[in-house]
């Protein structure tokens, strides 16, 4: 790949907050076509490293190129190229969704009747067209989010910043917000996106770039990465308890380890690896006429991720890099 | 949310050009003119949706006048009739004046919510945000005019010059209020909480309502108190709107609320454009 592919660019991002080092270098590079996604507990320097790219905030050291202009000194030009769905919903409360949607369509110089029917578009889109006439205030959380998603892909930006656009959606809504941004890959755009949930990561991303008290601490497909913290996890309760020895053996012949653990009461766990350890379970399970009350397969959580990349606990709170900044 | 996928706008893949370009949106003229009405549109919808915010600046005129022509007038100029011909336009000037504190305490609290994230992701001019919003707040200022003009005609008030002349006059209001928002933003891009914005603002345009001819002729006030009364920005408003009303003599009173305006402009449109730039 040359770097003329490479639509989002950045090496050795800083940017301090008074006492606080919210990122200390950080490289990013997310290809044409493609989503990374940034990974990192709360406060690991995700937003601030979004707001720098979408030109919101300046960096105190480093360089960041989007589209192949400086954000720093082409700030114009990287908006012409960029939609944003910044953490916080950003839209207009007192407005109803449709006008949300005009006002940004005519600040991005469309004439009046081309910014209704993109708007229309896009509220159609969203299954927001029942609500487009009423206020933002009046609004679910879910629906916010999906207006403030609609408002960032109003100019059918090139490059997409997505942070944490799943937080706080139901599963159902959240496998929906998962099918917008793979349409919007297929056709073209280039996504940054941020998460916590390592699931989502996976879900979604070409790559993923693991962050943490605003340090890379891995990059990686998330093959590559599933690899170094240990794939999936399956986990099995019988319905009958006293059935749970007769399991445990089943579950030892699919797994990579040989370990079942026991993490709750009546739930047997193991490491597995491969597509088909799911099929063979069941199937083994099916044959010795042991029914399950639940089956389920895991990827490693955060915490997990952190532990192993890092040997310790991620630190979920914001004092704990203060006190070590400091 | 359903996905329906027939319906669903294709994002193009795009070229080096931009996205924006490729929609057909022309690079036109006069982008901040065209952005900044766009979102002056957005401050009359919201003025539309919460006309309550306007309570204060349409009955305050009428409280005020009625108090003032029928408490004091006798005892200021003889007649309540002639203390009202005597008072609309300073009333007028008072109302519009305090009208311009709103601006910087709703910015003030405006620029904390993620619309702004917004607009500085857009690529519009940084100031058009704050162009739009003091342009949108003409027509709260229109609405001031307008109610205490009425209700002056309601108790007897009458204009003794021509149309033209007095349109002129309200206009000149309007456009002195739309400078004096200009201090109302910095205050509000300046200070941390509307709560400030709204007392510093209020100190601010306060001595220049009293320490004024609104009430009484400059010649009825202590010789100390005149030297301000006369470089008094409001002073010359209302002297000129009362030329304008009432056929008084102008003298250069236009010119010197025209020159006032101006250098509110002048000095605290790019203070506040600086303290817009750094507070984001
Ligand atoms: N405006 C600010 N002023 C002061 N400190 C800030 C500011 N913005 C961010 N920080 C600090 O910088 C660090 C990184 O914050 P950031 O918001 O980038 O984290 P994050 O990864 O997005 O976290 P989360 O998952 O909670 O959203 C935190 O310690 C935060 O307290
Ligand atoms: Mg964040």
């Amino acid at each position: 790949m040359t770097s003329h592919d490479l639509v989002i660019e950045a090496e050795g991002l800083v940017r301090r907050f008074g006492r606080t080092t919210a990122l200390q270098g950080v490289d990013l590079s997310v290809a044409r076509g493609t989503v990374l996604g940034l990974l990192g507990p709360n406060g690991a320097g995700k937003t601030t490293a979004v707001r720098i790219l979408a030109t919101l905030l300046t960096a105190d050291a480093g360089y960041a190129r989007v589209c192949g202009y400086d954000v720093a000194t082409h700030a114009q030009q990287v908006r012409q190229s960029i939609g944003l769905t910044g953490q916080y919903a950003s839209v207009d409360e007192d407005l109803t969704g449709r006008q949300n949607l005009v006002m940004i369509a005519r600040l991005l110089d469309m004439g009046g009747a081309q910014s209704r029917r993109r708007a229309a578009e896009l509220l159609e889109w969203f299954d927001l067209a029942d609500a487009a006439d009423r206020t933002a205030k009046t609004y679910s959380g879910g629906m916010r989010r999906r207006l403030d998603l609609a408002a960032s892909l109003v100019g059918r930006p090139e490059v997409i910043f997505l942070d944490e656009p799943t937080t706080g959606l139901d599963p159902g809504k959240r496998e929906d917000m998962w099918d917008v941004i793979r349409s919007l890959v297929a056709d073209g755009s280039t996504v940054l996106l941020t998460t916590q949930y390592l699931d989502e990561a996976d879900a979604l991303a070409d790559e993923i770039t693991v962050i943490d008290h605003g340090r890379v601490i891995a990059h990686d497909t998330p093959e590559g990465l599933k690899r170094v913290v240990g794939g999936q996890t399956l986990e099995v309760r019988p319905s009958d308890p006293s059935r749970l020895e007769e399991t445990a053996a089943i579950l030892g012949a699919v797994a990579t380890a040989g370990v079942v653990e026991q993490p709750r009461n009546g739930v047997l766990s193991v490491p597995v690896a491969g597509d088909d350890a799911l099929p063979a379970t069941v199937a083994r399970l099916a044959s010795a006429g042991i029914g399950v009350t639940e089956l389920s397969l895991h990827l490693p959580s955060l915490d997990e991720v952190f532990f192993t990349l890092t040997g310790r606990t991620a630190a979920h709170d914001d004092t704990t890099q203060h006190a070590e900044v400091a | 949310m359903t996905l329906d996928l027939t319906t669903k706008p294709r994002v193009r893949p795009v070229s080096g050009t931009g996205p924006h370009a490729v929609d057909g949106a022309s690079r036109r003229p006069l982008p901040l003119v065209r952005h900044s009405l766009t979102l002056a549109k957005r401050s009359l919808i919201k003025t539309w949706r919460t006309p309550e915010a306007l309570i204060d600046v349409t009955l305050q005129p009428i409280i005020f006048l009625v108090i003032f022509v029928y408490i004091f007038g006798g005892a200021v100029s003889g007649s309540t009739s002639g203390y009202l011909q005597y008072l609309l336009p300073g009333i007028l000037a008072q109302t519009i004046a305090q009208g311009a504190i709103a601006i910087g305490v709703n910015l003030n609290t405006d620029l904390e919510k993620g619309i702004f994230d917004r607009f500085r992701s857009l690529p519009i001019a940084r100031s058009a945000p704050l162009v739009g919003a003091v342009i949108g707040d003409v027509a709260r200022y229109v609405i001031v005019t307008v109610s205490t003009l009425a209700t002056g005609y309601v108790m007897g008030f009458r204009i003794h010059t021509n149309l033209a002349q007095a349109i002129a006059g309200c206009l000149l209001a309007v456009l002195f209020a739309l400078s004096l928002s200009w201090v109302s933003v910095f205050v509000g891009m300046k200070v941390r909480t509307s709560g400030a914005v709204q007392g510093i603002m209020f100190l601010i345009v306060m001595p220049l309502s009293f320490a004024s001819n609104v009430f009484v002729p400059t010649s009825s006030l202590p010789g100390w108190m005149q030297g301000f009364v006369n470089v008094n920005p409001l002073t010359h408003l209302v002297a000129a709107m009362r030329g304008l009303f009432q056929g008084d003599p102008l003298g250069n009173h236009v010119w010197w609320t025209l020159a006032w305006c101006a250098g509110f402009v002048a000095v605290f449109l790019p203070l506040a454009m600086r303290a817009y730039r750094r507070k984001v």
